[in-house]
């Protein structure tokens, strides 16, 4: 399998990137982990005329915290965030999610810029970045822009990226008082995507009443989305097992699964309502302080 | 089709290639450099036979451009064995039996030997994660694994593992 030809170019800064993206238009395309567009682009599903190397951009590796947030940037490595110590203790919903992203191998590629800017709804960061409420920063001619996450996936296959930008940094807001989230993929064998997959954040007061809760769904909707219905219904309830069961089908009832060979639409929304009810008794177990 | 000169070390020697930016690592390797050992299997990025190590990393060389190895420090299967010495890890794949047809036998070497770097003392469960993304269609995997924790003995078994463990940069 032979990618189409292209112009391969290099960019040494972020303002080289733009002013190439500027100049190039949608014939363009960025190239950072590649574990996506390569196989795209073999397969002749993605035909770019020019590919814009950003892997020599010094500065976009880092994961961090600061001004309360969790900052990582755009090509940190999905591997570096699986042996990251303050993501694994301190983000645990995001350990869980980057450690069940393809395989060992493609992690030490991927990035998880690419991941979130190849708007797939199939990948695993959106749903996880929906239900941790993150922001994008995307750089463009005129600096930074700021973009929340729920108006970052716009339409199928699509992000809120102008032609000439490039997503930067995702910022997730610092983990408050009993905050605890979850990430439960199932899948058929290592290396695929998920066949469905939830991701769970919310806080619980001193009586266990949920005061916030955000929940994304992977694989099971045509852009990556949240189950606001289930999301409304654990607002101001108290969590209890007849709760989480009932917020989990409202969750598979909001999902719009496609039968494939995945599986049938019947069989992948109970596993979203079964996978919900796993996922919201994990992140409240974190809330209250337990680890699982 | 234009031309791009590709600066490059490859199991401690310096190269200097023409490739087109299309051109696959993994075919730079096998058909400018002749080193067949690296295999291609899928062309999918599924099936691992294509693992090499870039700057002593794991990665599938199927999904990379020749054009993106620009300075950098490349490890084939040809690499492991120094003046004709198998590494534990060959030697442990010769001692259990860690292979049938062989064809997922350089990929499997290489993500064992990567582990066995970062990880002193991987559990099997370590190790199953870590070749996870190397298919062996022969279903060996049990003599596989086996094989991997043949290697990590011999390298405890002897003072200095770091000397003995070549490969890699």
């Amino acid at each position: 399998m032979i990618p189409a030809s292209f112009e391969y170019v290099v960019a040494h800064s972020l303002d080289e990137t733009v002013g190439l993206l500027a100049k190039h238009g949608s014939d363009a395309k960025i190239l950072s982990g590649g574990m996506s567009l390569i196989p795209a682009m073999k397969l002749r599903l993605a035909q770019p005329a020019f590919i814009i190397d950003v892997n020599g951009v010094s500065g976009l590796a880092y994961i961090r915290e600061e001004h309360g947030e969790l900052r990582i940037g755009a090509m940190t490595r999905e591997s570096a965030l699986e042996r990251s110590s303050l993501v694994k203790h301190g983000y645990p919903i995001l350990f869980e999610t980057a450690r069940v992203i393809a395989d060992p191998l493609v992690r030490n590629r991927a990035t998880i810029g690419g991941n979130l800017a190849h708007a797939d709804p199939a990948n695993d960061h959106p749903a996880t970045m929906l239900a941790l409420g993150a922001t994008i920063v995307a750089h463009g001619p005129n600096g930074d822009r700021l973009i929340p996450i729920d108006e970052f996936f716009p339409s199928f296959f699509a992000s809120a990226l102008e032609p000439d930008e490039i997503l930067t940094e995702i910022r997730i807001p610092a983990p408050g008082v009993r905050n605890g989230g979850a990430y439960i993929k199932f899948e058929r064998k290592v290396g695929d995507y998920a066949i469905a997959a939830v991701a769970v954040n919310l806080t619980l007061d001193a009586h266990d009443t949920c005061i916030a809760a955000r929940i994304g769904l992977t694989n099971v909707t045509d852009v990556p989305a949240r189950a606001t219905r289930a999301e409304a219904f654990l607002v101001g309830r108290r969590i209890t097992d007849q709760a989480i069961a009932d917020a989990s089908r409202l969750a598979a009832h909001e999902s719009d699964p496609k039968s494939d060979l995945r599986g049938s639409a019947e069989y992948k929304r109970d596993l979203v309502r079964v996978l919900a009810g796993r996922a919201i008794g994990r992140a409240v177990s974190r809330a209250r302080g337990g680890s699982h | 089709m234009a031309l791009r000169t590709v600066n490059f070390t490859i199991n401690g020697e310096a190269k200097s290639v023409q490739a087109e930016s299309r051109q696959l690592l993994v075919h730079c390797i096998r058909e400018t450099l002749g080193l067949t050992g690296t295999h291609v299997g899928c062309e999918t990025s599924h099936c691992g036979a294509c693992t090499i190590h870039l700057d002593g990393e794991p990665v599938k060389s199927c999904t990379m451009f020749a054009v993106q190895a620009e300075g950098k420090s490349l490890t084939t299967v040809e690499g492991l064995a120094v003046g004709g010495t198998l590494n534990p890890v060959q030697e442990g794949f010769w001692e259990e039996h860690g292979l049938q047809c062989g064809f997922c036998t350089p990929g499997m070497m290489m993500t064992a030997t990567a582990l066995l770097r970062t990880v002193n003392e991987p559990t099997e469960t370590e190790i199953r994660e870590a070749i996870s993304g190397n298919l062996c269609r022969c279903t060996g995997y049990v003599n596989i694994v086996k094989a991997i924790q043949y290697a990590q003995r011999k390298m405890h078994a002897t003072p200095a593992p770091e000397a003995v463990l070549q490969g890699g940069d």
